[in-house]
């Protein structure tokens, strides 16, 4: 474990400068808020994190804890589609080898989708335009970014699509996308994205509108691919199974902050965040009894214009009242380190955390 | 299904004046009604037939034509005959062929105003949503849903003809004078597309609006596309599909008759040609003119079809 | 006779509006700068200035095109099936009778002059037989001889109903009473010509024998019904397409609802025509389907005068008042507007409670509602419009409707209410056309007026298109508690008979289509109708009009709003206008000119 986090992603406290980062990727106290009529929307809340190159980021939470936005973010994709006025609003920084994307030239952004950064979306059905075959729509994000003629364009697509396992490719490239099977949409959805070879690759929920069964082809696939050419890859995802054998590092969000993150590994077996647990309490095993394997987390995800005070998840936290003058619900934790580069936000004491871990929680699982 | 609907909107032509008890050879006679001439236009109209009997006679006579007599006088009606009005002493096919241009050049012209002004209003109102141009342009929009034509039209008459004499907006056969018809055109096209431009400029900023949030917009975005490709090349191949609906029953409907802008206009077209029957109890030309608005409708929603294919592949293995 | 209308000639007069109230007070005086009968800047002839007078007569030039504009087409073209008053008088174009109305302005020109004929009838002394001689030199469009049989045949098409419907059936009412001829198309002669009531000895003279005296037989023959037709161009109900022409012009194309054009008919010889002057080469009438639209155009100068002659509408008829005061005339219009009281709705047939209505009435208020002194016409004193012989005009007021009693006398109407055993006053119903506007506005301001004499009454608007059934039915009158009908008529042609008889003789009272709403059952009234058929001396019968339009007055059964006016215009071009009693105030077509043929 410790092995993989020297050599996988440094996953640390934020510097607070802005001096250029040594990561691929890093992300510093990341703010995404959306004003309506209601009030502010605080998606993302000082988010940070780094990733470096030919490794796995898996970012996990509830819907609504920012995690695509976040990705969005990332993207630029943030503010698009929101016309008129009201606009998103972000702050804090982002890098990208060595570039600060936020307060980069827009149109130099919108040249780094799509050829240094790409996204596979959850559901591809939606995300393929209906009108244009699936050659057509690769063909136009290669040449976005490659200056070929159309034919040089569909071969490097057929190409594409014979990477990703699609049989009789250069057939298929003329298909629309609804004569393709979801899997085969979704395989489709990532030759499209890996066509320009894009350093970072960030996968918004990318099986869960899948079977299971091939939910796990497609995950095979990204790994592979993520090897072929090693990318830095962004899984984002409510299942920490999805991401259990592919990601190195691990981070939660909960109410559009980070409440855990460290290595894949320390945060599957020695988790310090009862919401984390509750995560894994929820994961589908296949070597339980149905009935045994889910401990889901009570109770709803929080609002984003009113977080509760303290600990955001203080509400549904069965352990609330261990920690004494009701500080939960009074102060916000700050993450900590608990372990080599694993940090929790937590008002327990690391020996409260680790009694009731061990006592508790990991013999249900 | 062509017959069928046609049949249909027929049979109740002839038996509504029945229900009604309404006299239809007094009617035609008008109020100097002479019990023999009513006899007399009765028989010629086959009025004592059964409506089964009057329905396959006028559609008999679309293909070999009709002979009308009574009261010693004796009326050749041509294939294809579309009935014959007793009240003008018309065939009725040869006053649609000779309406029908006018009202086609009509609705054409105009779309081709209301498509250009409507989509581009829309599209913008939806980029800016919000803004004061959108606001600006919508209220224009519900404006020219609201106002009725005959107001428009009266104030675009008296602003431009009258007032600053730019046009004369007086008809001109097309094949008269190329630029005559032009001028005589310009402002009914103005009028009436000024109607329809507010209903599309509303239709599509919504469809707009609704596609914007679409996951494949999202999509083209992620690839690095150009703003402005994403609208045209994705967002508006999508937003043309209810338009194209829309499109295709307005037109359908409008050579029917834009009855009011024709009036408003002095517009020899089928509208007018059914207003005035309908002033005076001319039944068969109204029959003709509902015909042909079928028939428009019918085809237009044909062509509407063949479009949708040609727009949305999901439509053309359906 | 047994003359039987179910309506006047139809005419659709416009709505007045208020608008115009507020430019009367202009148009009254006459006197601005484009209004002076010295003619303006712009070669307007000046208000009033073709009213029962000719203008501008010298001015009229040889050629030209004669536009004509109207919102609406005839009934039919064909001579024996038009009925509206604008087809009769455009029909002179392209057709000739052996008499016919004098193209003479005002009252002179409701008197009868040969045509087709040498002269007026020879009538005989019993009054029932009528001769005419043919002149030389009368032609068809194809240069033929118009003969006597072309001009029997012409008027027996009228008994041919059953094909040729619509126009006014006096001469078959007149000449075969018991109805036994079938028309040309069912006759079974080999000429065609079997009526016997009318003779042809030989290519030019005619005998007309009437089984009765008329002695508006004449004026019957004037009519447009009356004109020849050629048996071989005679194309039965499509006639009125293409009228084969024997006047000075002919049909060179007509679209149903679209154009019609005239041009000159090359075989028509001016010697031969002691009435039509021919002045344009061309007369064109453009039809429109905005009444505004076409106001504005003629405004404008695009066309000549409005076919129609029923008034501007009235957003045209200020912007004229405003800006054309010159080119315009404010004729009488032969109509008269009326409230009428049916004697068979309590307590109506009491005539004290019918006097009651009318001293109580605001005639000052009524003729507002109708448009006022110009849009709407002058308070209509009596029943018999100023046009017709033996008229008075506001000269005959019994009840002071235009004098002492203009705004109503509410003591007088409550000594007749006394007198009518109900002075407390009543309550009644005023049935009006719900799509005249104007009689609405009409029957409210009666409403308000008797409301001040205790006489309270519920408006009733009911569908116009619908006359005949509804108020021409004296049951459903009864019924309907319509104790007030509000109604107008005009004369088909200017005589008491060809107005009167309808409204006043017991013996037209029909179960349908009624026209007589007050139910007038007068011995003597009818009496002097029968009278005036056999006098052949015009004073004589204009005494009896006169007498008979008393009688009317003193019973009491109708309220008169309104000698009814027209404000028409005429363009700048036109020369040689004038307004004529013949066709009810309308300019006279047949002799318009233009000043300039271009």
């Amino acid at each position: 474990m410790t092995e993989l986090s020297k050599s996988g992603a440094a996953v640390g406290e934020p510097t607070g400068t802005s001096s250029a980062p040594t990561a691929f990727l890093e992300v510093r106290d990341l703010k995404v808020h959306f004003p309506t009529d209601d009030g502010l929307v605080k998606s993302v809340d000082g988010l940070s994190f780094q990733l470096e190159k030919g490794k796995t980021l898996g970012i996990v939470g509830e819907s609504g804890s920012g995690k695509s936005v976040t990705s969005l973010g990332i993207m630029g994709l943030h503010t698009a589609g929101q016309y008129g006025k009201r606009k998103a609003q972000i702050s804090g920084e982002i890098w990208l080898d060595g570039t600060e994307l936020l307060s980069a030239d827009p149109d130099h952004v919108r040249k780094l989708r799509g050829r240094e950064m790409a996204m596979i979306f959850q559901d591809p059905l939606s995300a393929l335009h209906p009108y244009y075959t699936i050659g057509q729509q690769i063909v136009e994000a290669y040449r976005i970014h490659h200056p070929v003629d159309k034919k040089t364009a569909k071969r490097r697509a057929v190409e594409m699509l014979d990477r990703v396992g699609i049989p009789q490719p250069d057939k298929r490239v003329d298909n629309y996308p609804h004569e393709f099977s979801g899997g085969m949409r979704q395989r489709a959805m990532i030759a499209m994205s890996l066509v320009n070879n894009p350093e970072l690759l960030i996968a918004d929920e990318p099986t869960t509108a899948l079977d299971v069964t091939v939910q796990a082809q497609i995950l095979d696939l990204i790994r592979d691919l993520q090897k072929e050419f090693g990318s830095a890859v962004i899984i984002i995802t409510h299942d920490l199974g999805v991401v259990a054998e592919l990601a190195d590092d691990l981070l939660v969000m909960y109410g559009g902050r980070c409440v855990e993150r460290g290595p894949a590994e320390k945060v599957f077996y020695e988790p310090r965040h009862p919401y984390t647990w509750g995560l894994l309490g929820s994961m589908p095993r296949l070597d339980r009894e149905q009935q045994e394997r889910l401990i889901p987390v009570k109770g709803s995800p929080p609002s984003l214009i009113n977080l509760p005070s303290g600990c955001a998840f203080n509400p549904r936290c069965p352990y609330a009242d261990v920690p004494k003058d009701d500080v939960t619900r009074t102060v916000r934790p700050d993450l900590t380190e608990v372990g080599s580069k694993h940090w929790a936000a937590c008002h327990m004491s690391q020996e409260q955390r680790e009694r009731i871990w061990t006592e508790e929680i990991a013999p249900k699982l | 299904m062509l017959v069928v609907i046609v049949m249909v909107v027929f049979s109740i032509f002839f038996l509504i004046p029945k229900w009604a008890g309404v006299d239809i050879a007094a009617s035609f006679v008008g109020k100097q009604a002479d019990p023999a001439s009513i006899k007399a236009v009765g028989e010629k109209l086959g009025l004592g037939d059964p409506i089964y009997a009057q329905v396959w006679e006028f559609f008999r006579g679309i293909f070999v034509g009709r002979t009308y007599s009574g009261g010693g006088d004796v009326t050749e009606c041509a294939a294809p005959c579309f009935g014959y009005s007793f009240r003008s002493e018309q065939a009725i096919w040869p006053v649609l062929t000779d309406r029908f241009p006018v009202t086609l050049g009509l609705a054409l012209g105009a779309a081709v105003l209301w498509l250009i002004f409507g989509l581009a209003a829309g599209v913008l109102s939806a980029l800016k949503r919000g803004t004061l141009w959108d606001r600006g342009a919508m209220i224009v929009a519900l404006a020219g849903v609201s106002l009725p034509i005959y107001f428009t039209g009266l104030l675009s008459l008296a602003a431009f003809s009258y007032g600053l004499g730019w046009l004369d907006a007086q008809y001109v056969p097309l094949s008269d004078s190329f630029t005559g018809w032009l001028g005589g055109m310009i402002l009914p096209w103005i009028t009436l597309a000024f109607l329809y431009a507010a209903m599309y400029a509303r239709i599509t900023r919504a469809t707009m609006m609704e596609i914007l949030g679409e996951d494949y917009i999202r999509t083209a975005r992620a690839k690095g596309l150009r703003e402005g490709v994403v609208i045209r090349k994705h967002a508006m191949r999508s937003t043309m599909t209810p338009i194209l609906t829309m499109l295709g029953m307005d037109l359908g409907a409008l050579i029917g008759g834009a009855i009011l802008t024709e009036t408003t206009f002095s517009l020899p077209g089928l509208g007018q040609a059914v207003l005035n029957a309908i002033k005076n109890q001319d039944l068969p030309v109204i029959l003709g003119v509902t015909l042909i608005t079928s028939l428009a409708v019918l085809i237009a929603n044909l062509v509407v079809d063949v479009l949708y294919a040609v727009i949305d592949p999901r439509v053309r293995l359906a | 006779m047994t003359t039987q209308r179910t309506s006047g000639r139809r005419k659709q007069v416009l709505a007045a509006a208020a608008v115009v109230a507020a430019l009367l007070t202009t148009a009254a005086c006459g006197g601005d700068s484009d209004g002076g009968n010295g003619g303006s800047k712009n070669g307007a002839a000046g208000f009033d200035a073709a009213n029962n007078k000719v203008a501008q007569a010298d001015q009229a030039k040889k050629g030209g095109e004669l536009k004509f504009a109207s919102a609406q087409d005839a009934d039919s073209w064909d001579t024996t099936r038009g009925y509206y008053g604008f087809m009769w008088n455009f029909s002179r174009y392209y057709s000739r009778q052996l008499v016919t109305n004098a193209t003479e302005p005002g009252k002179a020109g409701a008197g009868v002059v040969p045509d087709l004929a040498t002269a007026t009838a020879k009538v005989s002394d019993d009054g029932k037989t009528y001769t005419y001689t043919l002149r030389d030199g009368i032609t068809w469009e194809d240069g033929k001889p118009i003969t006597s049989k072309d001009v029997k045949y012409g008027i027996e098409r009228v008994w041919a109903q059953d094909v040729l419907s619509g126009g006014p059936t006096y001469l078959k009412e007149v000449l075969d009473p018991e109805a036994t001829y079938q028309g040309p198309y069912k006759d079974k002669s080999a000429d065609k010509l079997g009526l016997k009531a009318i003779e042809t000895p030989d290519d030019k003279t005619i005998v007309f024998k009437l089984p009765k005296a008329n002695s508006d037989f004449e004026e019957m023959l004037a009519l447009t019904s009356a004109s020849p037709v050629r048996q071989d161009k005679d194309t039965k109900s499509k006639y009125g397409l293409h009228p084969f022409s024997s006047g000075p012009y002919k049909f060179q194309s007509y679209s149903p609802g679209k154009d019609l054009v005239l041009v000159r008919n090359t075989e028509w010889k001016q010697d031969s025509d002691p009435v039509r002057k021919a002045y344009p080469d061309k007369i064109s009438i453009k039809f429109f389907s905005n009444a505004n639209d076409l106001d504005s155009r003629l405004i404008a100068g695009d066309y000549d005068l409005d076919l129609a002659q029923t008034s501007l509408s009235p957003q045209g008829r200020s912007t004229a008042l405003k800006e054309h005061k010159g080119n315009l005339d404010n004729p009488v219009s032969g109509y008269v507007r009326y409230a009428v009281f049916p004697q068979s709705v309590k307590p109506f047939d009491n005539e004290h409670c019918r006097k009651a209505v009318i001293y109580g009435a605001d005639h000052v208020s009524l003729q507002t509602a109708r448009g006022g002194p110009v849009a709407g016409g002058d308070i209509g004193t009596n029943m018999l419009p100023p046009g017709v012989p033996g008229a008075e005009g506001q000269k005959y007021d019994p009840y002071g409707i235009a004098g002492e009693n203009k705004t109503g006398n509410v003591a007088k109407a409550k000594e007749e209410l006394k007198a009518c055993g109900k002075p407390e006053g009543f309550k009644t119903t005023i049935a009006v056309r719900n799509n005249k506007p104007v009689e609405v506005a009409t029957a409210e301001s009666l409403q308000a007026s008797l409301k001040k004499v205790g006489i309270t009454v519920d408006i009733d608007q009911y569908d116009g298109s619908q006359t005949a059934g509804i108020i021409g039915s004296p049951a459903n009158v009864k019924k309907k508690n319509y104790g007030i009908i509000i109604m107008g008529w005009g004369p088909d042609f200017p005589s008491v008979q060809g107005y009167g008889q309808p409204l006043w003789d017991s013996r037209f009272i029909l179960e349908s289509g009624n026209n007589n709403y007050a139910l007038i059952k007068d011995k003597s009234i009818d009496g002097l109708f029968d009278e005036y058929a056999k006098t052949l001396d015009d004073a004589d019968k204009a005494k009896i009009a006169t007498e008979i339009n008393h009688k009317v007055s003193e019973g009491g059964y109708y309220l008169p709003f309104v000698f009814e006016k027209f404000l028409n215009f005429r363009s700048s071009r036109l020369a040689n206008v004038y307004t004529s009693d013949g066709y009810s105030g309308m300019y006279d077509f047949v002799n318009l000119g233009l000043k300039s043929t271009k």
